[in-house]
């Protein structure tokens, strides 16, 4: 296959194109993403963290502090409160797997109709997070909300947990809990139609009740996607930011903040990009503990 | 570039050029509907008078306004903004983000405007924007309410104010409604209390971040309003409102008294206008009238601009009398240039006496003081009325932040 | 099949069962079915507190009809999808290019890149939200339908990526090395066999995608400040702020902004389902 020799023929470029072209497509093909990818996503990653070190209002000369955004946040109250919501909205969402293995067990059944039922119940997670927000926000309106009638017909007292600053942290990640059931739901689901039928029924006719089944053939087998599930709730609860704008803003007087809208007030509202910044290392930072040991699971099944 | 995206995006790139010469590009907060009728209609005759210019008037709610303004000025701007007069303008000033517009400010103009006016928009002397309204801030009440109640007029003192409230909450009436959940209606009360009690020099001093807030005459303020959260005179679950929810609260019937600006008027339901009645804040240490508060709205032109010459037009536009006549008489509010008459409206007349009366005016806490410390302060007052016994920590914490954005 | 069928069970149960199904979805969509009521109740209504009842009229045309004309509902639709299709296109087209890469060729740092596009899908945005603002505006893009399109298409190609990995993986190698045989190039692999093979997968991630880019609402407040461009998330927060205290008004414009997902979510079920529940291996 080698052509002519001459420089720039045409078959000569084809000829070498023929012979590397198995090893130059595949990079080739990942040139666009990998571009694209690097841009928007793992370059800004690495500008943000040397933001951190500096001191800038976004239109000024950047000033060198060190670690000095750190050590101003280690003593700052409401970064605290931030923390302990994420960490918060972390524990409560790990319920989600197990509420959505509830849902699951209980639609996991083949009567007529209960497709569409079954998508009904993943709707909350279809919707926007800020129409569950308007949703929920509106709700809990001590004077114009639903829930307040509601508790009157049922002879329970009105409340207002939105503005309690011990309550409205709890109300909104509830909001958040909602879609989040239904995607673990859905998940479920999935594992369970694909089991194997054998187990479960050489289980059966040794005798074995439901909840022993349970306990000791489903849910082995419904391991990887419990670590799935709860991989998810994982990030989303870091990640939370929707829920807390549009119901609280961080209110009452921070004690809803979470450091993702504790990053974005600083950053707009306060300018103190490098502070922000700062939070955001912090919040990347727990995030990435939690997706290495992630990755590091999945990687081992990888391989294996 | 590599590939048929790079091809892509230079095209696109292209033909996002930047915007045609005469286009002005204005961007407005005033999304309540009255005052979004009355700018539409001057823009639209500003349109008329000015044929090669398309005008984009782009509104946006108050609180989303407050917080993108900053992406506009130091990003991609527009060529008009509206904003607040004093020192929310002074601080994108001293960072060189604001158009001097001192030429427009003729002897003509300056013959129009009170001393107070131009000063609240400018810097060493020079202007940068052009104020179009203001208007009182004081006791809006249901006077059919209080004389229910028993109150033949409208609290003029201290004591009379705790009279009031008494007598209101026997007839079962909440006698303040408030909204917190956008915290500056807070400070409206702070900031009366510190004017009545303190002054306007020293409010001043506080504002611009010269006095500690862990001082004895702010915690004088804080114990005076301690006093009214005693008795119970602010309505209930005030940090799930926001103050236009809260408004209800008077119109219901369920509330009797709205520390608030002018701007309440326009929203009146008619069957509850005539019920309505205005007072300032009452009078304590320092008589009622003296200082007040009197936010000031203006519009100013971006360093960044790129139509500047249009833009000026727009300005000199609303300098005119006839032009803040016809916006201040939508608006119910007051006028800038004296040459404007103003509505027929009772709360504009006394609103008018009550000013240009007064000593020595204020712009509201949150435009006086630095914008972050205004938000970790209103915060701190929110939870102060809330929680009244965790003065010490909210102190604490509001003068922490004061030292550190102050301390150059 | 667990747990045990209900088929099998006695007719009580079994119509105990389809009760307990239909009082749970309504409990479970109770909040929805509230705001979809109250979408067409007068303001009446909502201010004398009749807020579970009977609505006294039905003003369902009025408050919907209200919501498109007196906003720009229809304008914050229309960029939320000049925004999305083309995100996911991209997104798509990207992932279908480089999972091929990924899946069936060996070279030195495939598993790293690979590692690289999860973990960078699982980033909070946060990290990301400056540099990426700055960069739009240095290029002129901010403010600027563009600037969602490719922050989106950038982003959702890590989560595209990995799946189409996954599942190009799954084609049989030697269906491949045959096509070799006969002389095909990479490209034409690509093109002729691997695509056409991946429909399901690509129908999958497009639904998935175009719901997650649709609901975003970050990075509209970010990346966009004018009404021209701004999609729907964002607006119908700022509508919120225009409605004051007309819940009639909000419902309905919650609604509306939720209906073109449940949409594409219900034509599109099956494939939305494979897509979020592609990483559960079934071995």
């Amino acid at each position: 296959m080698t052509g002519a020799s001459a420089p720039g023929s045409s078959s000569s470029i084809s000829a070498w194109w023929w012979r590397h072209q198995r090893t130059l497509t595949p990079l080739i093909l990942l040139a666009p993403a990998c571009l694209l990818f690097a841009i928007f996503v793992i370059i800004p990653i690495g500008m943000s963290l040397s933001l951190s070190l500096y001191d800038w209002d976004g239109v000024g000369p950047k000033t060198w502090v060190g670690f000095g955004n750190f050590a101003e946040l280690f003593g700052d109250p409401v970064f605290f409160t931030a923390l302990k919501n994420n960490l918060l909205w972390l524990l409560i969402y790990l319920a989600a797997p197990m509420l959505g293995l509830l849902l699951a067990l209980f639609l996991n059944q083949g009567v007529r109709g209960i497709r569409p039922i079954r998508a009904l119940f993943l709707m909350p997670f279809v919707v926007s997070q800020v129409v569950i927000g308007l949703i929920f926000a509106w709700f809990l309106n001590p004077e114009f909300g639903l829930l307040n009638p509601l508790l009157a017909k049922l002879g329970l007292g009105p409340v207002a947990p939105l503005e309690n600053e011990r309550w409205a942290i709890l109300a909104v990640i509830a909001a958040g809990l909602w879609p989040q059931t239904a995607y673990c739901m859905v998940l479920y689901l999935t594992g369970l139609t694909g089991m194997r039928p054998e187990l479960i029924e050489s289980a059966r006719l040794d005798g074995a009740r439901d909840h022993t089944l349970l306990w000791h053939v489903v849910l082995p087998q419904l391991r990887p996607v419990t670590f799935i599930a709860a991989m998810v709730c994982v990030v989303s609860a870091l990640r939370s930011f929707d829920l807390v704008m549009i119901m609280t803003a961080g209110g009452p007087y921070n004690s809803t903040n979470v450091l993702a809208y504790y990053m974005y007030e600083q950053t707009f509202l306060s300018l103190r990009y490098g502070y922000a910044a700062a939070i955001a290392a912090v919040l990347f930072g727990l995030m990435a503990c939690c997706v290495a040991f992630f990755l590091w699971r999945l990687l081992a099944r990888e391989r294996g | 570039m590599r590939g048929p995206l790079g091809l892509v995006l230079a095209c696109v790139l292209a033909m996002a050029g930047p915007a045609s010469a005469r286009t002005l590009i204005i961007n407005a907060n005033t999304s309540d509907p009255a005052p979004r009728a009355a700018w539409e209609a001057v823009v639209a005759d500003f349109r008329r008078d000015n044929p090669g210019v398309e005008v984009k008037f782009n509104l946006y709610d108050h609180e989303s306004y407050k917080k993108s303004i900053r992406n506009w000025l130091t990003g991609a701007s527009p060529d008009v903004v509206f904003w607040f007069a004093g020192n929310r303008m002074r601080e994108f000033v001293g960072r060189n983000l604001l158009t001097d517009v001192s030429g427009l400010f003729d002897d003509e103009v300056r013959a129009s405007i009170s001393r107070a006016g131009i000063d609240l928009v400018s810097v060493e002397g020079r202007q940068y924007g052009v104020p179009y309204s203001y208007y009182q801030l004081g006791l809006y009440f249901r006077r059919d309410l209080l004389e229910r109640a028993g109150v033949k007029q409208a609290p003029a003192t201290w004591a009379d104010l705790i009279e009031t409230c008494r007598a209101l909450k026997a007839d079962g009436v909440e006698p303040f409604a408030i909204g917190s959940k956008d915290l500056w209606p807070t400070a409206a009360w702070f900031d009366y209390i510190n004017l009545r009690s303190n002054g306007h020099a020293f409010h001043m001093a506080l504002t611009r971040g010269e006095v500690p807030y862990t001082d004895t005459r702010v915690r004088a303020v804080f114990a005076k309003w301690g006093e009214l959260l005693e008795l119970g005179c602010f309505a209930k679950n005030h940090a799930s409102l926001s103050w236009q929810e809260s408004q209800a609260l008077l119109y219901q019937g369920r509330a009797a008294m709205m520390l608030i600006g002018n701007y309440i008027v326009a929203n009146f339901p008619s069957e509850v206008r005539e019920r309505m009645d205005f007072a300032p804040f009452p009078a304590m240490q320092h008589a009622a009238g003296k200082h007040e508060e009197a936010p000031t709205n203006s519009i100013h032109i971006p360093a960044a601009a790129r139509n500047k010459e249009d833009a000026r037009r727009f300005l000199a536009y609303v300098l005119r009398a006839d032009v803040q006549e016809r916006i201040n008489r939508a608006l119910l509010l007051l006028p800038l240039n004296q040459k404007a008459a103003i509505a027929d409206d009772r709360f504009l007349k006394k609103g008018q006496a009550l000013l240009s009366n007064a000593e020595a005016l204020s712009q509201f806490f949150d435009r006086d003081t630095n914008e972050e410390l205004a938000t970790i302060a209103m915060k701190g007052f929110q939870e102060f009325m809330i929680n009244p016994e965790r003065l010490d920590q909210v102190l604490e914490g509001i003068e922490r932040a004061r030292k550190r954005i102050y301390k150059n | 099949m667990f747990p045990t069928p209900i088929e099998r069970a006695p007719r009580a149960t079994r119509f105990t069962y389809r009760a307990a199904l239909y009082v749970s979805l309504a409990v479970w969509l109770l909040p929805m079915a509230g705001v979809a009521l109250t979408s067409v109740r007068s303001i009446d209504d909502l201010n004398r507190g009749n807020l579970w009842g009977w609505p006294s009229e039905f003003r369902l045309v009025e408050n919907y009809t209200a919501v498109f004309a007196d906003t720009r509902m229809a304008q914050f639709i229309l960029n939320s999808v000049l925004i999305t299709v083309p995100a996911v296109a991209g997104a798509v087209a990207l992932a279908c290019m480089a999972g091929f890469a990924l899946a069936k060729f060996r070279f030195r740092g495939n598993l790293a890149l690979f590692v690289i596009f999860i973990a960078g899908n699982l980033v909070p945005f946060q990290i990301l939200m400056i540099p990426v603002r700055n960069l739009t505006i240095e290029i002129g893009i901010y403010d600027t339908r563009w600037a969602l399109i490719l922050f989106h298409a950038a982003f959702q190609t890590g989560f595209c990526t990995l799946f189409m990995r996954n599942f190009i993986k799954q084609l049989p190698d030697d269906m491949l090395d045959a096509a070799r045989n006969d002389g095909l190039s990479e490209f034409q692999i690509f093109r002729h066999i691997v695509l056409p093979l991946v429909r399901p997968a690509i129908a999958a991630i497009a639904a998935l995608t175009f719901t997650f880019v649709w609901n975003d609402y970050f990075w509209s407040l970010v990346l966009v400040q004018s009404d021209d461009v701004r999609p729907l998330t964002a607006g119908l927060q700022s509508l919120r702020g225009m409605w004051l205290a007309s819940w009639h008004l909000i419902s309905a414009g919650s609604i509306v902004a939720a209906i073109p997902p449940v949409l594409i979510f219900f034509f599109m079920q099956q494939h939305f389902i494979a897509g979020l529940t592609s990483g559960t291996p079934n071995d």
